[in-house]
């Protein structure tokens, strides 16, 4: 649906009438040299420094009995992985409301960044988006070699026209709003952590 | 013609730096550390330069093709489900908020942090139509609570103590007064605002970017309060300013490695949310606000303002700002941004602001998109001296000083005069705190028992003199 009101006719000849006269040509965006470092080691370094945490595992049993040891208060693990099975399927919940008693939420991250320790998580690993807010804790599968260098390679990876929603999480959610000092699980997850695990 | 009064930038940091000695050395501080963190990280990328530069570029690109920009924004919007409106200024802004959410019959709103929002001065617009709206960002949320705008864009309540936080918390959400470390605070806050988030209907936000390209909107936030927001309630309304398009989504590669170093000296905010049409079960409405930009891109001196990504690096770096607070400049932007950003709004309101400043030029040095603001800042200054905007104090001092600067004799003679001056004027008529605000915390300087001219008679001529004979 397109409003085209008078507003819009308005705005767009306010702006043509006040264009500079100088356009402006594009740059070309270059090429930078990436760090001469192993990729991995330089995303788990950003990763720590974003308050997240990795973790290797071996296979999906070896993930789900680290969740287990992680979070073992947990009564409601919901699984948006086929790996782990959790207490609550992704696929059995289709709104967001269903999701507020969450504890731990399971999903997948398509790659890393390096240069931030940022993953890439869109609506389509989500199922419904609210999983990665409203879980109180985030576990997130990573296959160790999905790492991208910088964001501009990220953004060639992450097709933007494909997905509806998509975010580059860098760790949990944090605050500083009072005196400065840092406190993690401000309004979204209180912790995140990383699973190498490759795609099954 | 505006008939406000003018803000007085002065007197209000003077309210703030002599209320204890606590408040302005944490702000200080706190700002300073930030701007340490944003050095580091801006000294470790090699390219860091040549991305500002690039991000300047890229900026001054969509601006001066913003018309087809938007159309293209507009059109892939549409075409990934979202409605899109244009607004020409806030108060239409306004209406069609309300009006999105009064025919959903939505009457509890949860916000994510917003400057357009706030120059537009939606809450109270809503709100006195019976639609509570909770601010979801911390910071924003304590200055809701206490009834005062954000002090700074990034970091809304930086001006306060955590003593501060826990007594207003104490009054208005029932926490124990005594209580005031910022992790209780917090999750304080966070119980306190879950329910909300559960029960609204609709979740507002604004955005950093948006991207012609994809129809993508981009919002970055810490606490991820943007993105509950975003994906709880069934309805999802994003204010956007009409300079936040740009042509690629390969621009963000440049633009979020800028971002949160400058904001913050991270590399990367912990949440960078792309929105491309609604969720699944969701709906989603974008608003395009011009409310005055369009006016400024005519401006040929001033339109690089609007190239501003709202990260305030220029506030952190700022000796004014990190002394005399945000709440000073009495203005949405506060800061050496909103210096130049504030007067577009209402010359006469803040035709004080452009003084506010030493010109010392840090900003424009860490700005990440290379805005000029200091060279604007002084622009600023002549434009409302011409149209008359200055006050009686400083329209006087620079008359003389105009006068006497471009007649020699008579500066050299108030140049000797002004030496004897300093030596006898009493304390009181020269810091006068109605004359002369400037004074107020300084001490005078120590008059050169000999002026420059005179040294210069003394000592280079005959140097000079014998150099050309030799």
């Amino acid at each position: 649906m397109n409003l085209k009101t008078p507003s819009r006719e308005l705005i767009l000849a306010e702006i043509r009438r006040n264009l500079p006269e100088a356009r402006v040509d594009y740059p070309r965006i270059p090429i930078f040299a990436t760090p001469p470092r192993p990729l991995l080691e330089l995303f788990e370094e950003n990763l720590k420094k974003a308050g997240a945490v990795a973790y290797a595992t071996s296979n999906a049993a070896d993930a789900a009995a680290k969740i287990v040891a992680l979070h073992p208060h947990a009564t409601v693990v919901c699984s948006a992985v086929p790996e782990i099975a959790g207490t609550r399927r992704m696929d059995d919940v289709h709104e967001p409301h269903a999701l507020a008693d969450v504890d731990v939420g399971i999903l997948r991250a398509q790659f890393g960044v390096a240069e931030n320790g940022a993953i890439w998580v869109t609506e389509e690993e989500l199922g419904v988006t609210a999983l990665g807010f409203l879980s109180q804790h985030l576990v997130v599968l990573l296959d160790p070699a999905a790492i991208v260098a910088d964001m501009h390679e990220a953004y060639r990876r992450a097709q933007l026209q494909r997905t509806a929603y998509g975010c580059f999480m860098a760790g949990p959610s944090a605050t500083a709003d009072i005196e400065a000092t840092l406190v993690h699980g401000a309004q979204g997850a209180r912790s995140l952590d990383v699973f190498y695990l490759p795609r099954a | 013609m505006s008939t406000s009064t003018p803000v007085d930038p002065a007197a209000r940091a003077e309210v703030f730096i002599r209320e204890d000695d606590v408040h302005e050395p944490m702000h200080d501080r706190f700002l300073w550390a930030t701007m340490q963190r944003r050095d580091a990280e801006a000294a470790a990328i090699p390219e860091w330069e040549e991305l500002r530069a690039i991000a300047s570029r890229i900026k001054e690109h969509a601006l001066t093709h913003l018309d087809e920009y938007l159309i293209e924004f507009e059109a892939n919007a549409t075409r990934r489900g979202a409605i899109v409106h244009w607004a020409r200024d806030g108060a239409e802004h306004n209406e069609i908020v309300y009006g999105i959410l009064h025919d959903r019959g939505v009457s509890e709103v949860i916000k994510s942090k917003s400057m357009l929002q706030e120059e537009c001065g939606m809450l109270p617009y809503l709100q006195h139509r019976d639609i509570q709206v909770t601010e979801s960002d911390l910071g924003e949320r304590i200055q809701q609570l206490d009834g005062q705008p954000p002090s700074h864009i990034v970091f809304p309540a930086v001006h306060k103590t955590r003593k501060d936080v826990a007594a207003l918390f104490a009054r208005t959400i029932g926490t124990d007064p005594s209580m005031d470390d910022p992790r209780v605070l917090t999750e304080a806050m966070r119980n306190n605002a879950r329910p909300r988030f559960l029960a609204a209907g609709a979740g507002m936000t604004g955005a950093n970017f948006a991207i012609a390209e994809t129809g993508t909107f981009v919002v970055c936030t810490n606490e991820g309060n943007a993105d509950i927001g975003a994906s709880v309630p069934p309805l999802h309304i994003a204010s956007i300013g009409v300079e936040k398009v740009l042509p690629k989504a390969e621009d963000l590669g440049v633009f979020l490695r800028l971002l949160a170093r400058s904001a913050e000296g991270a590399p990367l905010t912990q949440y960078s949310s792309h929105f491309s049409g609604p969720r699944r079960g969701g709906e989603l409405h974008i608003v395009l606000v011009d409310n005055g930009r369009s006016r400024r891109l005519g401006m040929p001196e001033f339109w690089h303002s609007l190239k501003c990504i709202r990260c305030g690096a220029c506030m952190n770096t700022c000796p004014v700002y990190r002394r005399g607070g945000g709440l000073a400049y009495g203005a949405t932007y506060s800061g050496p941004i909103g210096v130049i950003l504030d007067p577009t709004f209402d010359e006469l309101k803040y035709s004080e602001l452009p003084f506010h400043s030493t010109l010392c030029a840090s900003c424009s040095a860490v700005c990440p998109v290379k805005i000029d603001i200091s060279d604007q800042i002084l622009k600023y200054r002549r434009v409302l001296a011409d149209k008359g905007y200055l006050s009686l104090t400083k329209r006087a001092s620079f008359a003389v000083a105009g006068h006497v600067l471009a007649h020699p004799l008579e500066f050299r003679t108030m140049e000797k005069a002004a030496k004897t001056a300093l030596d006898v004027t009493p304390e009181f008529l020269l810091y006068n705190r109605t004359l002369n605000p400037w004074g107020r915390e300084r001490d005078l300087p120590q008059a050169a028992r000999q002026t420059f001219r005179d040294w210069y008679l003394a000592n280079r001529m005959n140097h000079e003199s014998e150099d050309t004979e030799s």
